[in-house]
């Protein structure tokens, strides 16, 4: 893929993904991590190549479909992307409300899910007043209330502390256990090393895949 | 008071600085529509009654006779029997009455006032009202003729000549009034892309994350839609208001006058409804366009 008219910034990525897997994508800054998961939240269309996701060919299916697909992928922005103007609640509650789910449902869903992250005192306040962390949690929360089948993460641990950051993959390996496939761009090698999961090495436009390593922890 | 036409919204719109003044926009628009249109609608029921009232009938003018010296003033009285025999022994006349003297009083007060003495002193010429019968088929030229061998100096008007200038002119007017409520319109329409697309550009962010995580464009095109229609129903209530009381104030000013010679210029039920519909129309035009807008917008994104 390329930005515009600038270099391409992949240009020999092959890999496909096993329901269920859990990866990490690492690589250095700039290699086009962040890239890559905008292909495949759809965010993004390549300039060349082929994507399929959930066994449709994206570069043929009608744009009217995409909607569908994307809401079966649940995305952690590395910037978390929060609605400042709407509360903690409705920002949860987004997903399920673009996919026409009826008011008292969402809320049931949103106001559980809040409270299982933790944020049970804090439906209703705006985002922009949260601490980091707790920002992350909503993030997290309005990524995974539609029990995604895929869950893409951007760095989801760049803002926060180890202790955090160790709570939030914990978290993901719950949501894999239940049968989400789930990538995880990431600097931290600390966490690579600890959770052992496969690994998408980005660097110079391509990719390489390493196996899984016998867990640690 | 319009809270009925807001829908839940993700997006802010409500708190945008351009939205503030888009009502005043709209009523302004709205404004000058409606006076326009109503214009347009009191000028076509004048047309008609003029119309009415002037074909079907002519007017012989008999001039009265001067006597040679150019002073004294010959009784106009038998020529004016004379033609009126001719008139009605036509087939195609149904009718035909000379005015009298207190009636060409009416018709000069006006201009001179009610003092009779000065009509009954002037040299002016005798009327003669014809009505004719439908599809009588006679003109005034050749109505001219039968009575000029009997009635010299007698001249038949069918008002073609000044209904044509009064039509053309009001035609005109029409047409000013037509092209001003299509430049409103348009002017609305305009307004209504350039604050659409504004919202777009300020609201990229929140539209790219609806997006991203799944929604269709219809959902994010429908909330700047509501909220078109609301700001479209709010200005365009202010705007007619308005509209309706410069109208009534006008209406009450030419009701004093109580002029015979200024046709009708009020506004029947009828008119008053396509009148009140004109808002409506607008707020409709409004949503329409900023969903077209946003969708043409949307259809960029992957
Ligand atoms: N919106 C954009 N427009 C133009 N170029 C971009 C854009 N986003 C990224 N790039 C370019 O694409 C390349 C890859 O960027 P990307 O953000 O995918 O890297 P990354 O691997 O996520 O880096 P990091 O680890 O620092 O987040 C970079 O050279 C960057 O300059
Ligand atoms: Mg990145």
């Amino acid at each position: 893929m390329r930005y515009g008219v600038g270099p391409e910034v992949l240009h020999d990525v092959n890999f496909a993904l096993a329901p269920g897997s859990f990866h990490f994508l690492v690589g250095p800054s700039g290699a086009g991590k962040s890239s890559l998961l905008r292909l495949m939240y759809l965010a993004h269309r390549p300039s060349r190549g082929l994507i399929t996701l959930f066994d449709r060919d994206i570069a043929t299916t009608p744009r009217h479909e995409l909607p569908e697909l994307r809401r079966k992928i649940g995305v952690v922005f590395q910037e978390f992307r929060l609605l400042d103007h709407l509360s903690v609640l409705d920002n949860v509650a987004l997903p399920l409300r673009v996919a026409g789910m009826g008011e008292k449902q969402i809320r049931d869903y949103a106001e559980e899910l809040l409270s299982w992250v933790g944020l049970a005192d804090h439906m209703q306040a705006r985002p922009a007043i949260l601490s980091g962390g707790q920002k992350q949690r909503v993030a997290i929360a309005r990524a995974v209330i539609s029990r995604p089948k895929l869950l893409l993460a951007d760095e989801p641990t760049g803002n926060v502390d180890d202790k955090i950051a160790l709570r939030l993959l914990y978290l993901f390996e719950e949501l894999n256990k239940l049968g989400t496939t789930i990538v995880i761009a990431t600097h931290n090698e600390a966490l690579i090393s600890r959770f052992g999961h496969s690994q998408l090495h980005l660097e110079n436009g391509e990719i390489s895949v390493r196996a899984a390593t016998k867990r640690g922890a | 008071m319009f809270g009925l036409f807001e829908s839940r919204s993700d997006l802010p719109l409500r708190t945008d600085a351009s939205r503030r003044f888009l009502p005043w926009l709209v009523a302004l628009n709205v404004y000058l529509a409606a006076l326009a249109l109503a214009g347009l609608m009191a000028l076509g029921d004048a047309v008609s009654a003029w119309d009415k009232g002037l074909t079907g009938s002519m007017t012989v003018q008999i001039p009265a006779p001067v006597s040679k010296d150019g002073d004294r003033i010959n009784d106009n009285a038998p020529r004016v029997a004379r033609a009126l025999e001719l008139l009605r022994a036509q087939p195609g006349v149904a009718a035909a009455n000379a005015l009298s003297r207190s009636e060409m009083a009416a018709l000069m007060e006006p201009w001179l006032g009610s003092a009779g003495g000065l009509v009954a002193e002037l040299p002016l010429p005798a009327l003669i009202d014809v009505q004719l019968r439908d599809s009588a088929g006679i003109n005034a030229e050749g109505l001219q003729s039968v009575l000029a061998a009997a009635v010299p100096g007698a001249t038949v008007d069918d008002h073609k000549k000044w209904l044509d200038r009064l039509l053309l002119l009001i035609h005109s007017v029409e047409l000013v009034a037509a092209a001003v409520v299509l430049l409103v319109a348009g002017a609305a329409i305009a307004t209504v892309i350039f604050i659409t697309r504004t919202g777009l550009s300020l609201h990229q962010d929140v539209i790219s994350l609806l997006h991203v995580i799944g929604a269709q464009d219809d959902y994010i095109a429908k909330q700047f839609q509501s909220q078109a229609l609301a700001l479209g129903i709010k200005g365009g209530a202010i705007g007619f208001l308005l509209a309706a009381l410069t109208l009534g104030g006008l209406g009450l000013l030419a009701g004093r006058l109580g002029s015979q010679f200024l046709p009708p210029l009020s506004l029947g039920p009828l008119q008053w409804l396509l009148l009140a519909g004109l808002p409506l129309a607008v707020a409709l035009i409004g949503m329409a366009t900023a969903r077209f807008t946003v969708m043409r917008t949307l259809a960029r994104l992957p």
